[in-house]
């Protein structure tokens, strides 16, 4: 085996020193009725080449990959500059592990402590981990500490929060006393029931709200941090397209308690759902409730600068059952994965292209409003993302996008609410021509 | 101009990004905006919108980033540098062929809600895996979904709780407690915890094994959901009891978890679904050679009986006929535990590390892991107490008390170990050995290099003697030396902010 350097006589020379004869005696330890007497049945060593080709094979059945798409819904196609790639596979970073020592980790320190910084410009909050798994269990965790915060066991969500998030805090909650009510949302503007917030009351934890929410409508979240205040409640902030922090007022400035997001728009591909990247920031009086990993200042005796994880006294390591979280190792690589697209992309990079997401999509829902049969049904403001309403079945007219004119139009909202059978969501990025958008037009009125 | 300390060297004195950040500089370029421009306040009005014209972000040119990045990479101990020997870590290598296949454009493009039928290579990958480890765990259901090794354990946790609801009905509420090791990894507790467990502890017998007596007097209080168990165990030791221990915890109608952090002493030696064992999670970034990434991305499928498989996640990855589907409909299932259906970058990455050895590759590396700690244990057991007698698998744990006497303790051992080229093993875990030092070599170091370490070993054992204060300074040759982590903690910097001290701080 390529990967093991010692050659089998090195390997029988090292038997000896410990006195032993064969490799098989190193197991004596294990008694012998549990031990395998036969191979794995897996494969034969593969070489290089074959590996390669294998792997290329599967993957070339995966036709979506190379299809036009208009699929969103919580993870993005976008433009990564070329140099984050390259980076993050400096060995340095990628085969090193969780700093545990800071003197022989300081380049994965720094960058930690510079990704919580950008989280924290980003979102507008004062304190943010060094990540998450994913926006989805980011969420779970933020409900969780509200719920150690208020020591309440009520959750008010809104139910345009994405379905897969909601279905992951039940079951990280499932055995807990945990009770989850829902804001509706209003058919016609897509918008969180204003109404619907007198649900909230003493034994509400928090209040959890999606923006841009799942039908890509900006809610107004102007007032609903003071709402869920008056009642003791937290006010949580989700949001699924991390793009849009580039563009729109932060949570922070409306008053959140807790913000999480998923990042993987943040120079991080599809990959089919994973790794993603998951961001969790909140206020510094929360700092010591807060799930996962931190990474801060400290100085050596001569006074030069270091960073070190800190606050361990609220992790798994420490507090054991007690611990603010069972998590351990988090999204490191993907986090220095965003830490690079976002410098690189800077200030104005950033800004640029969520304005280039606002425009395409802003032109492509302008467009498909035109056309005949189609409708947008809600009227709230959007940032990348928008729900359309076709004639008869949103399956149907997908199914022929593809087939048809190879385009994936979108994710029909059938999938996670039967009774939307009609709608579809569609995302225009950056990645998205003039030329792409004009064509998926073109087709949905051929298909009418 | 003299250079007169290595920090003050450019490469070695990278300032934050915010602090090298000069107004106007740019490092992208994006395709000019191609479709016509509507008026931004028709689409988002001013008050949706951020104020702060993102002040303070970074503005800097691409060579700043990759300088800046490289220059930092450099102040890391990683790998490919040399040993890393940070026990229950398994810092193996990570081949680049892994990485080359998880880049595959039709791997990376793809989205996890295109339809099923253009998604079929993936899926298909993932079934194989599942084969794969299911094969190698003797337990065959297996979920890929959660996204690290906490994640499957609380998995294999919130099985065992829905399983007892399923079997018990009400009764059920009668069984809360968890057993679990005080040699246990803190994960074990905390995700027992997630799943509305008490948690009781086992302790440990002076050979470093699981007190069976113990066990028996705590399963005879009652209530008792079930254990959880590292084997190897914490102490690089196999429970040779593990048989005996399952019958203990069947009998009184629990089940049994084992954390699978271990497992790269035991692939293609012996399985777990045969020792008893009910649930496992594996490690894809451990035993599996996905990279640790600096902490993450994980990946911690959870391996099971037939009889806790319907209780898996969903979506399950099925195969009707030739073709591969995602299969929704597990009315017993707990739910999901992460969006998606897992870190499947990571999955590619494990796949092609199993093909790369096939079955006897696999159990290759297990021998020359076991042999590579075994060589060590051998050698340092003089030097250093070596606290259990029991042979070692994967890994060995010594503890500073023959250093202690001169004032010299783990924290001071691991940092000389510094000076000497390696990155430290693990430090004061597990709990029960007082000053502990978890060494797990892995297959992937050579003679020479263990040869090296144990060298290295041995002279610091020799300096806490002769001049302890050159092991209690340590380390010498690092660009930062030992930081005041306990100012850290007290008054918590966390964020960079405009009015920041620099690079040092005026005493």
């Amino acid at each position: 085996m390529r990967y093991i350097p010692n050659s089998p006589e090195e390997r029988a020379e090292m038997l000896k020193v410990l006195g032993l004869s064969s490799s098989e005696e190193l197991f004596r330890s294990i008694p012998e009725d549990i031990r395998l007497k036969r191979p794995l049945k897996i494969t034969e060593p593969l070489s290089e080449p074959e590996v390669i080709a294998l792997m290329e094979n599967l993957a070339s059945r995966n036709s979506a990959s190379q299809r036009i798409s208009f699929l969103g819904a919580g993870v993005y196609s976008h433009y990564s500059p070329t140099i984050v790639d390259y980076l993050i596979q400096r060995s340095e970073f990628f085969t090193a592990y969780t700093p545990y020592q800071p003197e022989v980790s300081q380049g994965t320190l720094q960058y930690i402590f510079e990704f919580q910084t950008l989280v924290c410009q980003l979102t507008g909050m004062e304190v943010a981990n060094a990540s998450m798994y994913d926006g989805s269990t980011a969420m779970a965790e933020a409900v969780l500490m509200a719920q150690r915060i208020t020591r309440r066991q009520k959750v008010l969500l809104a139910k345009t929060v994405h379905p897969e998030y909601i279905e992951v805090l039940r079951t990280y909650t499932k055995y807990t006393d945990t009770e989850i009510d829902f804001i509706d949302f209003d058919e016609e503007t897509g918008l969180i029931k204003r109404d619907d917030l007198s649900q909230l009351s003493e034994q509400t934890a928090c209040l959890v709200v999606q923006s841009p929410n799942f039908f890509g409508i900006i809610e107004n979240l102007q007032g609903l941090a003071e709402e869920a205040h008056s009642v003791g409640a937290l006010f949580v902030v989700v949001v699924t397209e991390a793009i849009s922090f580039g563009l729109l007022k932060t949570p922070g400035e409306f008053g959140a308690d807790i913000v999480v997001a998923e990042a993987q728009s943040f120079g991080i591909p599809m990959s089919f759902g994973g790794p993603h990247l998951g961001l969790f920031a909140t206020r510094e009086k929360f700092v010591r409730q807060m799930p996962g990993r931190l990474a801060g200042i400290a100085y050596d005796k001569h006074g030069n600068r270091g960073f070190v994880l800190t606050l361990a006294t609220r992790e798994q390591h420490i507090r054991r059952e007690k611990a603010t979280s069972n998590i351990c190792t988090n999204q490191s690589l993907m986090a220095l994965a965003a830490t690079i697209y976002l410098e690189t992309m800077g200030r104005r990079g950033l800004q640029e292209v969520a304005f280039q997401n606002v425009q395409k999509a802003a032109y492509a829902k302008r467009k498909i409003k035109e056309l005949e049969g189609y409708s947008i049904p809600y009227s709230g403001y959007t940032f990348n993302e928008f729900v359309v309403r076709v004639p008869g079945s949103a399956e149907e007219i997908l199914e022929k996008l593809r087939s048809e004119y190879s385009i994936i139009g979108g994710l029909a909202l059938s999938r996670y609410f039967p009774e939307m059978k009609s709608d579809f969501l569609i995302c225009v990025t950056e990645t998205n021509t003039k030329e792409q958008i004009d064509n998926l037009v073109h087709c949905l009125k051929e298909l009418r | 101009m003299s250079i007169k300390k290595v920090r003050q060297h450019p490469t070695q004195n990278e300032p934050l990004i915010f602090e090298r950040s000069q107004k106007g500089r740019i490092g992208y370029r994006l395709p000019k905006l191609d479709v016509e421009e509507t008026n931004l306040d028709s689409v988002i009005p001013e008050d949706f919108r951020r104020s702060d014209d993102l002040e303070g972000f970074p503005e800097v040119s691409e060579v700043d980033v990759v300088r800046h990045f490289t220059r930092m990479s450099t102040w890391n101990y990683s790998i490919d540098l040399g040993m890393y020997p940070l026990g229950s870590c398994t810092m193996k290598y990570n081949s680049r062929l892994n990485e080359k296949v998880a880049r595959i454009p039709g791997f990376t493009n793809l989205h996890p809600l295109a339809p099923e039928e253009e998604a079929q290579g993936a899926l298909e990958l993932m079934y194989r895996l599942q084969q794969d480890l299911a094969e190698i765990t003797g337990l065959p259901g297996v979920s890929l979904q959660p996204a690290a090794g906490a994640q499957g354990e609380m998995t294999g946790i919130l099985l065992i709780r829905a399983f007892l609801d399923k079997r018990d009905g009400q009764a059920s509420r009668n069984r809360r407690v968890m057993l679990i090791p005080d040699s246990a990894h803190g994960t074990n507790p905390a995700s027992a915890q997630m799943a509305g467990f008490t948690v009781k502890t086992v302790k440990s017998t002076s050979e470093g094994l699981t007190d069976i007596e113990h066990l028996k007097q705590l399963c005879s209080e009652g209530g008792i959901a079930g254990l959880m168990l590292t084997n190897p165990n914490t102490v690089g030791i196999f429970e040779k009891n593990i048989k005996e221990i399952c019958k203990i915890i069947h009998d009184v109608g629990g089940l049994v978890y084992m954390d699978g952090a271990n497992m790269n002493a035991l692939v293609g030696v012996a399985r777990p679904g045969d020792m008893g064992v009910d649930v496992i999670h594996l490690n894809l970034h451990k035993t599996f050679s996905t990279p640790h990434g600096g902490g993450g991305p994980g990946s911690g499928p959870c391996c099971c009986s037939a009889e806790l498989e319907p209780f898996l996640p969903v979506p399950r990855i099925v195969k009707e006929g030739d073709k591969f589907k995602l299969d929704f409909n597990r009315p017993n299932s707990i739910g999901r535990v992460k969006a998606f259906y897992g870190n499947f970058g990571m999955m590619i990455r494990a796949l092609s590390y199993i093909y790369t050895h096939g079955a006897e590759g696999l159990k290759e590396a297990t021998e020359a892991a076991v042999l590579n700690a075994r060589y060590i244990a051998h050698h340092l057991a003089n030097a250093f107490e070596k606290p259990f007698n029991s042979d070692c698998m994967h890994e060995v744990v010594l503890s500073h008390k023959k250093q202690a006497r001169k004032g010299v303790h783990t924290i001071d051992i691991a940092k000389r170990l510094i000076d000497y080229g390696f990155h430290p093993m693990t430090i004061y875990f597990p709990l029960i050995v007082d000053g502990a030092m978890l060494i797990e070599p892995t297959e992937s170091v050579g003679k020479q290099d263990l040869d090296a370490f144990i060298d290295a070993m041995k002279s610091i054992a020799k300096e806490a003697e002769e001049n302890p204060q050159i092991v209690i300074d340590a380390p010498h040759t690092t660009r930062i030396g030992r930081l005041d982590e306990a100012t850290a903690a007290r008054k918590p910097v966390l964020r960079w902010k405009p009015d920041m001290e620099t690079m040092t701080k005026t005493a």
